[in-house]
């Protein structure tokens, strides 16, 4: 079987064993890249011949030792937000066309420290805000499954590379769903760490209380194995848990749903929802069932907040963070350029996208003074219901399962004039980001078109081992991996 | 809940958002029809309800207070659209 196709698990069994070099992994990538890039278009800056030159120096090195790091010699691509020293990491944006971190996220450091090879940065919407990458200031990505789709978003060009094969695993992050609903939409696994598992910094921050970086990979136990290397406390990052991490394989042993109670919010299977995508997510609760669970109908009640909830704190906070752009310390400035202020003004208005000018001026409003309690400080209340809501729940059940996203992918054009009908695609999704929990997109069918169909999990705060256990043993007996687009 | 042009060049102001006529239009409409979406929240009860500011339990996180490695000058300045002895340049502030 060509590399490309194996897993992470599967490629890095080949390489420790030393079946295969870390040259010829890259040099079967970049066959690939070539061959299908300029179709799906998932990364803003391809590194494939400095991760050739990295490959030739670990090949030399590990001559006679054994290999033994998960991630050495692993092909991974990672979205354009996560800083990498010396590579240009741009947020797609004009406003960072030109920064070069001069430093490492810590995920990426932990990576490094394993000797792993980046074949690129991948396309997102701007600085992670939207929902189909089509907010990008280089270009929409397309949806391996059918070209003329958005592959979703905000890390689209991660979930498209990990669906056609352009990476062994990636990186996203995830507001709102911008790792479960791309992953949803291009038919691979994506998870959501609970907020604080791993660490942000270097991260571009979107919105601060809400971010989270985490895998989007081939299949579960890749998902697992990617979470063990990235997860854990950071003394750079105040708000990473100072908690053990478990041995996420060991998860993976049980393969069934016997002792889990699973619920079902009713809420979620209300209006709106693609009759498609019911049906597949129905059964798969089925298949939950005969697995052993115990599931059981759920409420949560503040659903029908969560989406102008967190459109006003995401962009409260997005605001804030997104006025370090002033054309001082890095990024771009205007060419035009009177005073100081109106170097800032012009410099924001060139570099910054539409949906970016939008929602900071959503955020402004919502902070500005005379509106704050009635929108930021009401948001912010809500925001505790809506936890309350999980926690009740979780005191039921030990997982929820419901839809990604209510509709298959769309076509690109189809949202982008309207940014409500935009919004309302995330609505299962965003309540996850506000409670902090952790929850995992994985394929459960495909539409009567072709397009893959997702199943959501969600697990109480730090239990992502009962979330990966579920998703494996639904895995185990379903493999709709299986089938593999076929691009053209 | 109307937006008006008025309000959103205020908004525009204090965001340091430089906005042409028609992104001046367009926000009037598009904030519009989102804040009317968002008033919904008023519905609900929260007197009473502590605000989340963030999930997390944890309050301030303390390290000690010692100097540690950091960047240089110079690759601190290595992005910076414009430099001069080891600091950032910026326009005339002052006429």
């Amino acid at each position: 079987m060509a590399l490309y196709k194996l897993t992470l698990r599967e490629l890095q069994e080949r390489f420790t064993k030393g079946e295969v070099t870390a040259c010829e992994i890259v040099q079967a990538y970049t066959l690939r890249l070539n061959q299908l890039e300029p179709k799906v278009r998932a990364y803003i800056t391809p590194t494939k011949e400095a991760a050739l030159v990295q490959a030739e120096a670990l090949d030399e090195k590990l001559k006679g030792w054994r290999r033994t790091m998960p991630l050495m010699g692993m092909p991974v691509a990672v979205k354009d937000n996560i800083c990498t020293q010396g590579v240009l990491t741009t947020c797609a944006s004009r406003m960072l066309g030109n920064f070069v971190p001069p430093y490492d996220a810590s995920v990426i450091a932990r990576l490094r420290g394993q000797s792993y090879l980046l074949l690129g940065k991948t396309n997102l919407d701007e600085f992670a805000m939207g929902s189909s990458t089509e907010n990008s200031a280089f270009g929409p990505s397309r949806n391996p499954w059918n070209l003329s789709r958005v592959p979703g978003g905000s890390s689209g060009g991660s979930a498209a590379a990990v669906a056609a094969d352009l990476c062994a695993a990636a990186l996203g992050s995830d507001t709102g769903g911008s790792i479960r609903q791309p992953a949803a939409c291009c038919g691979v696994v994506g998870l959501k760490p609970t907020y604080g598992r791993v660490s942000r910094f270097g991260l571009v921050a979107f919105a601060s209380s809400l971010d989270q970086i985490g895998p989007i990979t081939k299949d579960v136990a890749d998902a697992a194995m990617l979470l063990g290397v990235i997860a854990g406390h950071d003394p750079l990052d105040s708000t990473s848990a100072n908690l053990p991490v478990p041995d996420y394989a060991k998860a993976l042993k049980k393969k069934d749903f016997k002792k889990l109670k699973v619920g079902v919010p009713r809420e979620y299977f209300a209006e709106g929802l693609d009759p498609e995508v019911e049906q597949a997510v129905q059964a798969a609760i089925e298949e939950i069932k005969q697995l052993g669970a115990e599931v059981k109908e759920i409420a949560l009640p503040r659903t029908d907040a969560a989406i102008a909830t967190y459109y006003l704190i995401a962009t409260a906070e997005a605001s804030s963070n997104l006025a370090r752009y002033d054309g001082v310390k890095y990024g771009l400035r205007s060419k035009e350029t009177g005073n100081l202020l109106d170097m800032y003004m012009k410099t924001r208005q060139e570099g910054f996208g539409p949906e970016v000018k939008r929602r900071i001026m959503l955020g402004t409003y919502a902070l500005s003074a005379g509106y704050c309690d009635a929108f930021y400080g009401k948001a912010q209340a809500v925001r505790t219901l809506i936890r309350q809501d999980f926690e009740a729940a979780f005191r039921e059940v030990d997982l929820i399962v419901t839809p990604v996203m209510p509709t298959p992918a769309f076509k690109l054009g189809e949202k982008s004039e309207d940014p409500l009908q935009m919004y309302l695609s995330d609505i299962y999704t965003i309540s996850v980001n506000l409670a902090g929990n952790p929850a995992i997109a994985m394929p459960c069918g495909f539409s009567k078109a072709g397009l893959p169909i997702g199943l959501q999990l969600i697990g109480r705060p730090f239990e992502e081992e009962t979330l990966l256990r579920g998703a494996h043993a639904y895995e185990q007996v379903t493999n709709w991996r299986a089938k593999r687009p076929n691009i053209r | 809940m109307q937006i008006t042009k008025q309000d959103v060049e205020h908004v525009a102001k204090l965001a340091r958002l430089e906005i042409t006529e028609t992104e001046t239009d367009a926000f009037s409409r598009q904030l519009s029809a989102i804040l009317t979406y968002v008033e919904q929240l008023k519905t609900l009860d929260t007197a009473g309800v502590e605000p989340t500011a963030t999930v997390l339990e944890q309050t301030n996180v303390f390290r000690e207070d010692k100097a540690r490695p950091s960047l240089s000058v110079e690759k601190a300045l290595a992005n910076a659209p414009e430099s001069e002895s080891g600091h950032f340049r910026v326009p005339r502030i002052l006429e």
